[in-house]
């Protein structure tokens, strides 16, 4: 009866060695995803596979994530030549803040027909105080945001 | 990223509407929108959607700084202020002397756009000199 016991041994030898000489691309393209999960920075790129051809698209974060993304699919056994045709998204602008001096001048110049206005200006953020009214409120906001400060403290009081 | 939700039909409207250079980005709790509207009533339309979210603008969480894209060939600029006169300034900022005035309603001749607050007039009389842009709008 020992034979019986090596039966599902022999059909589990029998059927690696069988994908074990050429993985199918769709087993290939599995390990490929798999093995890009793992990183989140190539965590989104999509995969196709084609006789062995890896084809890889989407976009990512970096060029560092480029190549991470292809050195990762050329590991994989049954790849032979990988086509990378990620992406790389274009950066945000950083934001400008300006300074205080400029940004001092224009709040002077913005607020100067709102007489009931204070504005004081520390480190790129403006500080409003007192009162103004309700239908003024959004050209003065309008003005100062145009300042491009980093933040604005609105504490006035809306008549 | 909570500035981001808070405000995201707004930053949705401005990509609808047409916003060109359109950047949105949060940074230590307040988010940053820069772009340009194809019309002044499209900037209008998204303060008022900005006065939705934040009735008085007191979240201290939004800087939109939107301008109105303009046509190069723009020469004419109309005066709007609220009811008075528009000074215009030797130089741009209003502690500098005032060297003319231009009439509420006025269409007045735009020299150039030198920066995004003064704007380079002329009027009728020929003063040449610097009117706060906010006042300024365009006559195409």
């Amino acid at each position: 009866m020992k034979i019986l016991k090596l039966l599902p041994a022999l059909v589990l030898v029998a059927g690696l060695s069988f994908t074990g000489c050429k993985p199918k691309d769709a087993d290939v393209k599995a390990s490929i995803e798999k093995s890009l999960k793992e990183d989140p920075s190539t965590a989104g790129v999509m995969v196709m596979v084609d006789k062995g051809v890896a084809t890889l698209s989407g976009e990512v974060a970096d060029e560092t994530a480029r190549t991470t993304a292809e050195t990762k699919a050329k590991a994989v056994k049954g790849v032979e030549t990988v086509q990378n045709n990620t992406t790389t998204v274009p950066a945000a602008a950083p934001v400008t803040i300006t300074a205080d001096d400029p940004l001092s001048g224009g709040v002077r110049d913005a607020t100067k027909d709102y007489p009931g206005v204070n504005a004081t200006v520390n480190d790129g953020v403006i500080t409003l105080t007192g009162e103004i009214s309700k239908a003024s409120l959004p050209n003065l906001m309008m003005a100062l945001n145009s300042l491009k400060p980093r933040k604005i403290e609105n504490n006035l009081t809306i008549k | 990223m909570a500035a981001t939700e808070k405000y995201k039909a707004l930053t949705d409207a401005a990509s609808a509407a047409g916003v060109t250079d359109l950047q949105v980005r949060e940074q230590d709790g307040v988010l940053y929108i820069d772009g340009t509207a194809p019309s002044g009533a499209v900037k209008d339309q998204l303060w008022q959607k900005y006065g939705q979210i934040d009735p008085n603008f007191t979240g201290g969480d939004l800087i939109m700084n939107i301008k109105v894209g303009m046509d190069a060939a723009v020469t004419q600029v109309k005066v709007v202020t609220e009811s008075s006169n528009l000074n215009i300034r030797k130089g741009p900022g209003t502690d500098q002397p005032i060297v003319g005035k231009a009439a509420h309603g006025e269409t007045i001749t735009l020299v150039s756009r030198s920066n995004d607050q003064w704007w380079l007039v002329r009027t009728a009389d020929g003063e040449e000199g610097y009117a706060y842009a906010q006042y300024l709008e365009p006559v195409q």
